[in-house]
């Protein structure tokens, strides 16, 4: 009997560095990382347009109107307290809009008048100064019965004539605009994690696909272990997207030098709200929560591309698990709001939502351990994602059996498929 | 060679002339399904190392689902298997190169590139590779396509830089899964000589084919394959065996008494005659055709083929099918 010939094979790491690199280089060399590198502008570019459309139906929408409805001397008399007490109270008195100058003994009907309304009409006032009635939808009379009330006294010439000059006092900001600064910085890195997931997995799938339709997979599964091809994969775009971040954040570091040196400060990081842990450990944070959601997600979609041989399968595929992804996106997003609700500890708990909602967290609360403690359950599953997945993607990738074999539905996902016989 | 796991080296089964010396694959009752239908029923291989070994069978026959369990790309349902020694082939993945029948290369890779990157895989570092790749190239006489993009080169190209990215690493063991098929007959020429070139350095070469004139000029021993089954192993030569050399006798007169010396069931054309070889071999005969006074014009004693081995082994069916998937400039 002969001397088997000693072991001679890379290990499963250096096996995953080999696939890895190739990838990496191939992706980064390519059109991809261009689009890639452009791809969070588009959102950005929608989110800014729909955000001027939005601001300017708000402007036009948020300014109501109180509709004036009595004799023409006591709405001239209104009109004038108006004037008069508009510079004072600026934005916070509405405007005032002549519905009807009535004559004597003609009657308005105030709540016709707003039901009909096509304005922005949001109360009525109607009978005298002395007297005013103040027709509106429930939520909006204690916002409007102060102001009625100032315009009648002042029509009446009971309100002070002189009003004193008020001294003022400047803060940076209260409690409220705190927290919603910090709301939005929750939302805009979720949103930018989420998008970011999204495209890596999808590219990362595209990859496999295209790996199986030009036959390299059983080159690279008669060389090196299945795991390896797996893990090569998952890595080298992880490593693709650490240097598209890295391209983005000197993109914007040179933004706010140049707006601080040349462009007179436009762009003050200083002026950017801080979240909760603060901005270096948010964006350390921020990395890592986006590796965890990349490693899981990506686990998934490979497993994903192993089952598919088409791009058309791919997408067929692909399309329940990118569907409930954007489910456990907008799960998270509603979690944010609720922090320390059942709801928000079941979206931190769940392990595709886990990332996004502890994100939120580390924008809206200091608290650092709890993230610790997140980073540790996510790296569990990611490890189990990873080893499920790899599973999956040995058992199935090889497979290459007739289309008329092929069964439907989960069963499909975990039977050995067939190979074929030449 | 023989080994606890395996028992007797299967090679014996089939061939009395078991190979000397160690092996480098050995397979023993290889089974696999897939989706209820057997693909491979129960192969047994013995490839000596340093030899060149055919699988030979029609498509369909199972020789890729075989190689791939030998080569542990999948596994099988049942049997066993050792290459140079190891059940698991992954753990001397740097011996071994495959080339599978599907070829596959990154389109957007360079033609040494590609080398590089496939010696990679099995433990070549990557400058050691592209070096390697180059001078392959320049020697196969594709210098001029190193530089260039896979998608790039034509079809024989492609399928060059692939079959030198399977031999990059220096292998021990070379796995040729169809080799041959979408070559010409030049270059089908030029492998032909890179296979023989690769066993005179000591390589064992084990190639799959559906084109016997290939196993035949090359191969000493070969694996016949149809069915999933294997119903033949051993050495080309004891494969010919198998069927009695037959004699060709041209005689000056059509009859005569000297008929009576030719064996049960010669075959007359004429004056020309055709028979199996008697046991007791030629001599005996050429005597009583002289006494008979046959006017012996020519006699031949022609050794039978690998064709005619494989259809008595296989049967008509399999030799046909064989025959239509050859092409015409491969079966010379």
């Amino acid at each position: 009997m002969s001397e088997p010939t000693p072991k001679s094979r890379l290990s499963l790491l250096q096996a995953a560095f080999v696939v890895a690199r190739r990838d990496f280089t191939a992706v980064l060399f390519s059109r991809v990382f261009f689009f890639f590198l452009l791809g969070p502008l588009f959102p950005l570019l929608v989110g800014a347009l729909a955000g001027g459309v939005g601001s300017v139906i708000d402007k036009s929408s948020g300014e109501p109107e109180i509709g004036i409805a009595m004799s023409a001397a006591d709405v001239d008399a209104m009109i004038a307290a108006h004037g008069a007490l508009k510079p004072v109270l600026g934005g916070g008195l509405p405007q005032l809009r002549v519905l009807e100058r009535l004559k004597p003994g003609e009657t308005y009907d105030a709540r016709a008048a707003l039901t009909g309304s096509e304005g922005n009409v949001a109360g009525v006032i109607t009978g005298t100064p002395e007297r005013p009635t103040l027709t509106a939808p429930a939520g909006r009379i204690g916002w409007l019965r102060g102001d009625v009330a100032l315009l009648a006294a002042t029509a009446l010439g009971n309100a002070p004539a002189v009003f004193p000059e008020v001294a003022t006092a400047e803060v940076a900001t209260s409690g409220a605009s705190e927290k919603r600064a910090r709301l939005a910085t929750a939302q805009a890195g979720q949103l930018l994690l989420f998008l970011l997931i999204m495209l890596l997995a999808g590219m990362v799938l595209s990859n496999l696909v295209e790996e199986k339709a030009n036959k390299v997979i059983e080159i690279l599964a008669a060389a090196i272990p299945m795991d390896a091809v797996f893990l090569g994969k998952l890595f080298a775009m992880l490593g693709v997207s650490l240097v598209g971040i890295t391209v983005w954040a000197s993109v914007i570091g040179g933004v706010f030098a140049l707006s601080g040196s040349l462009l007179g400060g436009f762009a003050d990081p200083s002026s950017l709200p801080d979240p909760g842990v603060g901005w270096p450990a948010f964006l350390a944070l921020a990395v890592a929560y986006f590796a965890m959601g990349y490693l899981l997600l990506g686990s998934l979609f490979l497993a994903i591309g192993s089952l598919a041989t088409t791009v058309r399968e791919v997408q067929t595929l692909s399309m329940p698990v990118t569907m409930a992804q954007v489910l456990l996106f907008f799960f998270a997003s509603y979690a944010m709001a609720q922090p320390g609700e059942p709801v928000e500890l079941a979206a931190i708990a769940f392990p595709l939502s886990s990332p996004f909602a502890m994100l939120a967290r580390a924008a809206q609360d200091e608290a650092v351990l709890p993230h610790l403690a997140a980073l540790a359950w996510q790296a569990l599953w990611v490890g189990i994602a990873v080893r499920t997945g790899a599973g999956l993607f040995r058992r199935r990738v090889m497979k290459s059996g007739p289309q008329k074999a092929r069964r439907k539905g989960l069963t499909a996902l975990f039977r050995n498929g067939s190979a074929r016989r030449a | 060679m023989m080994n606890a796991a395996l028992g007797q080296a299967p090679y014996s089964r089939n061939d009395s002339r078991a190979p000397e010396g160690p092996l480098a694959i050995e397979a023993r009752g290889l089974v696999k399904r897939f989706d209820g239908t057997l693909a491979v029923d129960g192969v047994d291989l013995a490839v000596p190392e340093g030899a060149i070994y055919g699988i030979l069978g029609p498509n369909g026959a199972g020789k890729t689902t075989a190689l791939r369990m030998i080569l542990g790309i999948i596994e099988p349902d049942s049997g066993t298997r050792r290459v140079l020694g190891h059940e698991r082939p992954q753990d001397i993945a740097r011996l071994i190169g495959y080339l599978p029948e599907e070829r596959g290369l990154y389109p957007s890779m360079k033609a040494y590139e590609a080398i590089a990157f496939m010696g990679a895989l099995r433990g070549l570092p990557l400058k050691v590779g592209r070096e390697r790749g180059r001078e392959l190239l320049e020697r196969h006489g594709l210098g001029h396509a190193a530089e260039r993009q896979v998608r790039q080169l034509s079809k024989g190209m492609a399928q060059t830089v692939q079959l030198l990215g399977t031999l990059v690493h220096e292998p021990k063991l070379v796995v040729l899964d169809e080799p041959f098929s979408g070559l010409d007959a030049i270059n089908q020429g030029k492998l032909e000589r890179l296979i023989r070139s690769l066993a005179d350095k000591g390589t064992t070469v084990i190639f799959s084919t559906h084109v016997i004139a290939h196993a035949e000029r090359l191969c000493e021993g070969v694996a016949i394959i149809a069915g999933g089954k294997v119903p033949y192993a051993g050495s080309v030569d004891a494969a010919r065996d198998r069927i009695p050399a037959q004699v060709r006798l041209e005689t000056r007169h059509a009859d005569g008494p000297w008929q009576a010396a030719l064996p049960p069931g010669s075959r007359a054309e004429g004056n020309f005659w055709s028979f199996p070889l008697p046991e007791s071999g030629v001599e005996p005969l050429l005597r009583a055709l002289i006494e008979g006074d046959a006017g012996i014009l020519s006699l031949s004693i022609e050794r039978a083929g690998l064709h005619d081995a494989f259809v008595a082994i296989a049967g008509e069916a399999a030799a046909r099918a064989l025959a239509e998937e050859t092409p015409a400039e491969a079966r010379t």
